[in-house]
């Protein structure tokens, strides 16, 4: 009997390969023909408010040593190609995502207080850059190291549901969830202006909703493993383009 | 206060054009309470003004229904070159205003 066994194991881990293989698709291809037009329009997408403010604060100045971001680092444009998370250069074993990276250089660079994760400021300088490479893929660092610690995040069960990421955004991805469709999960869109919330919001955010549904402890907004998770999904979603700022229901 | 305004920079005399303005606000409409289950007071934007070369096109009150980051979408009939200007009015007195410059040929 112990020979035959491992064949239910071999079978599970061709289901785990297979289901892994879907190419990956954006939350668009899941999105009503009206979130689309909203999202295809300058005009009509609410992300650009957040966008114009965030282009703005890159040239303002700010601080002890009044400069702006564009003082050091010059046009906007120039972060077309930026990839985050990245790790700390000063502390390699401290991951750093795109927000925890603006919100290090105002407080040591700059020498002017930090916005705080979420506030209005930081999600549109956030965007702002993130915007300058849509329509492009987006470049990841291949740290496995850190990849494999999100992808141990996404793949564990939590919560008084007991579901992982995985379990939703990739085994029943396409499915429905009453009336809503389960897309993969896919991050390359934010931040995105979701409707529920009036307002642009955060990948991070993002997860805590995703916890606070399956009855989990969200992780705090920038925290180490929200960030190992990010880069994870960076990773998982590499193929697609960079949608920010994507409109979501 | 942000704004986007989108207007075509040339039109044909006769012809209508799409106009488009959106407005960064909560539109925290006066009904909700937070944690503590104190109100949150009503902040909304009630007025919004369009005027092509000063005449009025199109003026709206809005009420507390509006959602967030109002966008408004309107045709306009091209008569003269000149300046569209738009106005938006907050609870708090405040006025936002923009303009934007139009060529009829």
């Amino acid at each position: 009997m112990t020979r035959l066994w491992p064949l239910p194991i071999f079978l599970a881990a061709i289901g785990a390969a297979l289901a892994a293989e879907q190419p990956p698709r954006s939350g668009l291809d899941y999105a009503t023909p009206g979130l689309r037009a909203m999202q295809a329009d300058d005009f009509a997408n609410p992300g650009m408010l957040w966008v114009a403010e965030g282009e703005a604060l890159w040239d303002k100045k700010d601080g002890m040593g009044g400069t702006s971001c564009q003082s050091c680092h010059g046009a906007l444009s120039s972060m077309a190609g930026i990839a985050y998370p990245r790790r700390d250069p000063r502390d390699p074993s401290r991951l750093m995502n795109l927000e925890t990276r603006i919100e290090q250089c105002r407080v040591d660079r700059m020498g002017a207080p930090p916005f705080g994760y979420e506030s209005r400021e930081l999600l549109a300088l956030t965007a702002a850059i993130r915007n300058q490479a849509r329509g492009k893929q987006s470049s990841v660092v291949e740290d496995a190291a850190a990849i494999a610690e999100g992808e141990r995040y996404y793949r564990m069960r939590r919560g008084a549901f007991d579901l992982s990421c995985a379990q939703c955004h990739e085994e029943r991805a396409g499915k429905h969830l009453r009336d809503e469709t389960i897309s993969q999960g896919q991050s390359n869109g934010f931040p995105a202006y979701r409707l529920r919330w009036q307002g642009l919001g955060s990948l991070h955010r993002r997860f805590q909703v995703c916890n606070n549904a399956v009855g989990a402890e969200p992780s705090p907004l920038g925290s180490q493993e929200y960030i190992a998770l990010e880069w994870y999904l960076a990773w998982r979603g590499r193929s697609l383009p960079v949608e920010t700022p994507a409109v979501r229901q | 206060m942000k704004v986007l305004v989108s207007v075509p920079a040339v039109v044909r005399r006769g012809e209508a054009f799409e106009v488009k303005a959106m407005a960064m606000h909560v539109m925290e409409n006066g009904f909700r309470r937070d944690m503590d289950g104190k109100a949150v007071p009503r902040k909304i934007l009630n007025h919004f003004t369009c005027r092509y070369n000063g005449e009025i096109v199109l003026d709206c009150d809005w009420h507390t229904p509006i959602s967030a980051n109002p966008y408004m979408s309107f045709a306009v009939k091209a008569v003269d070159s000149g300046t569209l200007t738009f106005e938006w009015i907050d609870d708090d007195g405040s006025i936002e205003r923009h303009s934007a410059p139009i060529t009829v040929t």
